[in-house]
């Protein structure tokens, strides 16, 4: 749904009982969380992701890992003109610092970076979604150059060994305790992490956006008269 | 028919005591390389195995041969160029790719689709299933040797793809689903040729079971071969028939709630304990059994109506994440979309792609596997090649 | 001055050692290619096809029929290549010493009592001996080819063929026993006077010796390294099999060996099971019509033949494949004790019966 107020309820009870018992376990680590009509979500500090995983996946049930990956916040500067962030999108929390310096949806803090991730309980059938701010990275103004940086959640999920290592090699976060972070996809030489919006997709550059290409009509405008299944 | 612990040592013990022959010639640590050119693989996988010698000590998957950037791709497209391009996640089951991605941003914008259109999308849906998991099932019998099934199982399948092709225009790639409903109505005559291969692919099934299933080689070829137990498959996220194979009651379409007409019809999910490959293999038998009696019922359940919502010409989704994922042919799959409110294409879309977590489970799973037993696995396993890559 | 003429005879016709024994030869010699590449047509080309739904080769010739010649020409034309490291000599004698073991069985299956290479008195004592030199020919090959993979494939086969080849001689035994001879000649003859509780002229041992037919076609399956039975051959998808190095000509050389084993195998197995070339009312005198046996014979031996190929192909084409210790432990644990207890049976039986 829409960036979501405070004011959302939880899509079940359950969603509640489990935002509810991680801010318990987690304390000020659980910085927010927001709700739709069918997600929550949860946003942990740094410090806390790998208690959040442990806590999710030993008592509250939420032992099958979905995925884990990463988002980059900053606006793609090889897009510019129309597509460019809502104005009316509010802007994130806390706000960057700079104007539109970056905004970011649901549940966003105030960093470049975010790694994001679903667990799910299969035998209630509820999934929450975890994010953690991670540093800015090479524009963080507190530590210029370094690598945003998370704990790995390989020691509770074995699964997320491909999933770091894919984030790691699109984004660059560097997930501290996992066994290696090695290229999944790329080739070993490859140099730069393709995902972030600042690295340059070629075909955008040789090409910039045209806008609108194709606007294809609804079905009942042609009126062409073919025969359909009752 | 379970597969007991005196039995599963029985099996250990009889790979150790029976004729095998030895080498003695420089092969301990020979490192094998099922390249990306292979016969066993669906597509360019690269496995590098390290045996001492017949068994295997540790197995390294290569992906990204095939690695397309889909998610970078996906942030310069708009919504309907990001259809055309996600067909092409996995191929054998196209349509069912489009769904997850086109709800997400029908939940975006709050827009819901007439009942005719969420049907139709089901029956597609379900087709996408049959036409996936039939190659499957004949393709198992090549890997293990029995070369007869695959060409039942692509002569069967024509069928279904010539119905996929009426109605959308492509057999592989229909790119048919659009923010609001579907492209075109079905066209005059569709169900009843529809029932007609369906009764085809019911048949298909049953020569299956008893060319194959029924076969005490390929029952011995298979069962407790490549146990995945329950809590390992949670860890790695296995999703799908591979999941319900190790006796995980999961199937996202009746336990998820969901625009689409899954719960119009009467069905029912397989599950089995064993976990070996075996089981993989009946569960999905099953499946494709029981996805033919969801379009029957589907069908015969049509609705009439507008096949497509009012949605204006120039899409603007409004700011806003939406995760949906759906019960796909392989798994479970899921789009995250996430739109920052401008005209165009996603801010950022993570693809959750169900054979990328059924794959990265093949290091645990092929440690002390012997030799021949790694290609029945691999083909127990079903994958996509674009779906590990996209 | 007569010098002592032994009886080397065609068809009853005297001759000098040297004669007969060239156009003996010149018989074998265009029998075994021609059987083979009537079976690869028949059987891998046409009846593989229409099981599984398809056509087949159509183009070559009306609905395919030089398609076999086709490919033998094929691999006619392409490049002799030797692997750098590999034993010139060794690798190229392995396909030679494998086509020579299948020629030699050809010499001893009769198509009609006088059409025969060689009527010897150990016939299939002999053919089964020479048939088991193809395994020295594997090795030859899987060595000479410098590669690991191919070695590996060709142990693997080696111990196939050696634990397949005891079910199939102990098949055998018991249609010896029952006929009293090892000759090939005297086992058709015993077959064409052969009664069952008083009914008789069927001419087949397939009857009392059903158990040793089923092992002698299962063994002969694994002989012929053919699905269930082809581990080693479909290694290939992992590590190359032994025939890996080899192309062109050489590779030509292997793949008519397969099938001409095919056909040798499926002879001896209508020969000893089938009744060869006897038909229902040929033990009758014939008087001056007898030469219409030599005739209509090897006829009659040829759809024995085909029919038996067509059991061992469709087995192929419809089963899965044994994993190589599933494949060692069938023969050892069911099908030597199944033959053993076959032989102790046609014992016992022929004891008690004996008239």
């Amino acid at each position: 749904m829409v960036a979501a107020e405070p004011e959302t309820p939880p899509p079940t009870p359950r969603h509640g009982e489990l935002v509810a018992a991680l801010g318990e376990a987690l304390g000020a680590d659980l910085v927010s969380h927001a709700y739709s009509a069918t997600e929550a979500w949860v946003r942990v500090a740094p410090a806390g992701w790998l208690q959040a995983g442990r806590v999710a996946k030993e008592h509250l049930g939420l032992s099958y890992l979905c995925f884990i990956s990463g988002i980059d916040w900053l606006q793609n500067p090889g897009l510019g003109g129309e597509k460019a962030w809502d104005p009316d999108v509010e802007a994130s929390d806390p706000p960057g610092d700079g104007p539109g310096r970056w905004k970011t949806g649901v549940a966003g803090g105030g960093t470049r970076f975010q790694v994001f991730a679903r667990l799910a309980d299969l035998t209630r059938h509820v999934g929450l979604t975890l994010k953690v701010d991670v540093g800015d990275g090479p524009s963080d103004p507190d530590h210029p150059g370094a690598a945003p940086r998370v704990a790995s959640w390989v020691p509770l999920f074995r699964g997320a060994d491909w999933h770091e290592r894919e984030a790691w090699e699109m984004y660059g976060i560097e997930f501290e305790g996992h066994p290696g972070l090695r290229h999944l996809y790329l080739p070993g030489e490859f140099e730069g992490f393709p995902l972030r919006k600042d690295f340059p997709l070629l075909a955008r550059e040789v090409k910039p956006w045209p806008g609108f290409v194709n606007v294809e009509g609804l079905p009942g405008d042609d009126d062409s008269a073919e025969d359909v299944e009752a | 028919m379970t597969v007991t612990e005196s039995q599963k040592a029985a099996y250990i013990a009889g790979q150790a005591a029976d004729a095998r022959v030895r080498v003695e010639i420089e092969a301990e640590g020979m490192t094998l390389n099922l390249g990306p050119q292979h016969p066993a693989t669906h597509g360019t996988l690269r496995i590098i195995v390290r045996l001492d010698g017949e068994q295997v000590v540790w197995a390294d998957p290569v992906p990204g041969y095939m690695h397309r950037g889909y998610e970078k791709l996906c942030e310069v497209r708009d919504y309907a160029q990001v259809t055309t391009l996600i067909n092409r996640i996995d191929w054998l089951g196209s349509f069912a790719n489009e769904v997850p991605f086109i709800l997400a941003a029908e939940e975006l914008m709050g827009i819901e689709a007439p009942p005719r259109a969420q049907y139709i999308r089901t029956i597609l849906f379900e087709l996408a299933r049959i036409a996936n998991v039939c190659l499957f099932l004949g393709d198992m019998g090549v890997q293990l040797g029995a070369i007869t099934p695959v060409f039942y199982a692509f002569r069967d399948r024509e069928f279904v793809l010539n119905l996929i092709e009426s109605a959308t225009g492509g057999r592989f790639h229909p790119n048919f689903d659009r923010i609001g409903g579907i492209k075109d109505d079905l066209p005059k005559g569709w169900i009843d040729e529809c029932r007609v291969a369906l009764g085809r692919v019911r048949g298909f099934c049953d020569q299956m079971e008893d060319l194959l299933v029924g076969n005490v080689i390929f029952q011995q070829r298979t069962r407790g071969i490549g146990v995945i137990p329950r809590d390992i498959a949670l860890e790695y996220g296995v999703s799908g028939a591979n999941a319900r194979a190790s006796g995980i009651d999961w199937d996202l379409r009746r336990d998820q709630p969901s625009p689409l007409a899954w719960k119009h019809a009467d069905w029912k999910v397989f599950t089995h304990p064993d976990g070996d490959s075996f089981a993989r293999y009946w569960v999905r038998l099953q499946e494709v059994r029981e996805a033919t009696r969801i379009v029957e019922q589907l069908m015969d359940g049509l609705p009439a109506g507008p096949i497509r919502a009012k949605v204006p010409a120039r899409i603007r989704v409004p700011a806003g994440e939406a995760w949906v994922h759906t019960e796909n042919p392989l798994g479970e799959m899921g789009y995250y979309v996430v739109s920052d409110g401008s005209p165009g294409g996603p801010f950022r879309c993570k693809i959750r792609t169900p054979s990328f977590s059924n794959i990265s489970i093949v290091p645990w799973l092929l440690r002390g596997v012997f030799v021949p037993d790694v290609i029945t696995i691999l083909a127990s396993l079903y994958f996509i090649l674009g779906d590990i890559d996209r | 001055m007569s010098l002592p003429v032994a009886a080397h005879t065609i068809l009853g016709i005297r001759g000098a050692y040297w004669n007969t024994a060239l156009l003996k030869a010149v018989a074998v010699l265009l029998v075994a290619p021609t059987g083979a590449l009537l079976i690869v047509y028949l059987f891998m080309f046409k009846m593989m096809a229409h099981m599984q739904s398809r056509l087949g080769p159509m183009e070559v010739g009306p609905h395919g029929t030089l398609q076999a010649i086709a490919e033998a020409v094929k691999w006619l034309q392409k490049e002799d290549v030797f692997p750098e490291r590999a034993d010139r000599f060794v690798f190229a004698m392995a396909p030679v010493v494998v086509l020579v073991s299948t020629f030699l069985v050809y010499v001893v299956i009769p198509a009609s009592p006088r059409e025969v290479a060689a009527n010897l008195d150990t016939g299939i004592l002999f053919a089964l001996a020479v048939s088991s030199v193809s395994v020295i020919g594997v090795l030859m090959a899987g060595w000479a080819s410098a590669n690991k993979y191919s070695l590996i494939g060709a142990l693997r086969a080696a111990g196939q063929l050696i634990a397949y080849e005891l079910p199939l001689v102990l098949a055998v035994v018991g249609v010896v026993m029952q006929a009293g001879s090892l000759s090939l000649n005297r086992i058709v003859a015993a077959q064409a006077h052969f009664k069952l509780f008083g009914f008789g002229g069927l001419g087949l041992f397939a009857i009392p010796q059903v158990v040793g037919l089923f092992l002698f076609l299962v063994a002969a399956q694994a002989e012929l390294t053919q699905t269930p039975f082809d581990m080693p051959v479909a290694e290939s998808e992992l590590v190359a099999g032994f025939m890996t190095e080899y192309t062109g000509f050489r590779f030509l050389l292997f793949f008519i060996g397969e099938f001409a084993t095919a056909f040798a195998l499926a002879g001896l197995g209508a020969t000893l099971f089938l009744g060869g070339w006897y038909f229902p009312g040929w033990g009758l005198p014939f008087g001056h019509l007898a030469w219409t046996r030599e005739v209509l014979g090897p006829l009659v031996l040829l759809a024995k033949i085909l029919g038996l190929l067509f059991v061992i192909f469709w087995v192929r084409f419809s089963f899965p494949r044994f994993r190589e210790d599933q494949l060692q432990a069938f023969a050892w644990k069911f099908l030597i004790p199944l033959s053993l207890t076959n032989i102790l049976v046609t014992g016992i039986l022929k004891v008690a019966f004996h008239a």
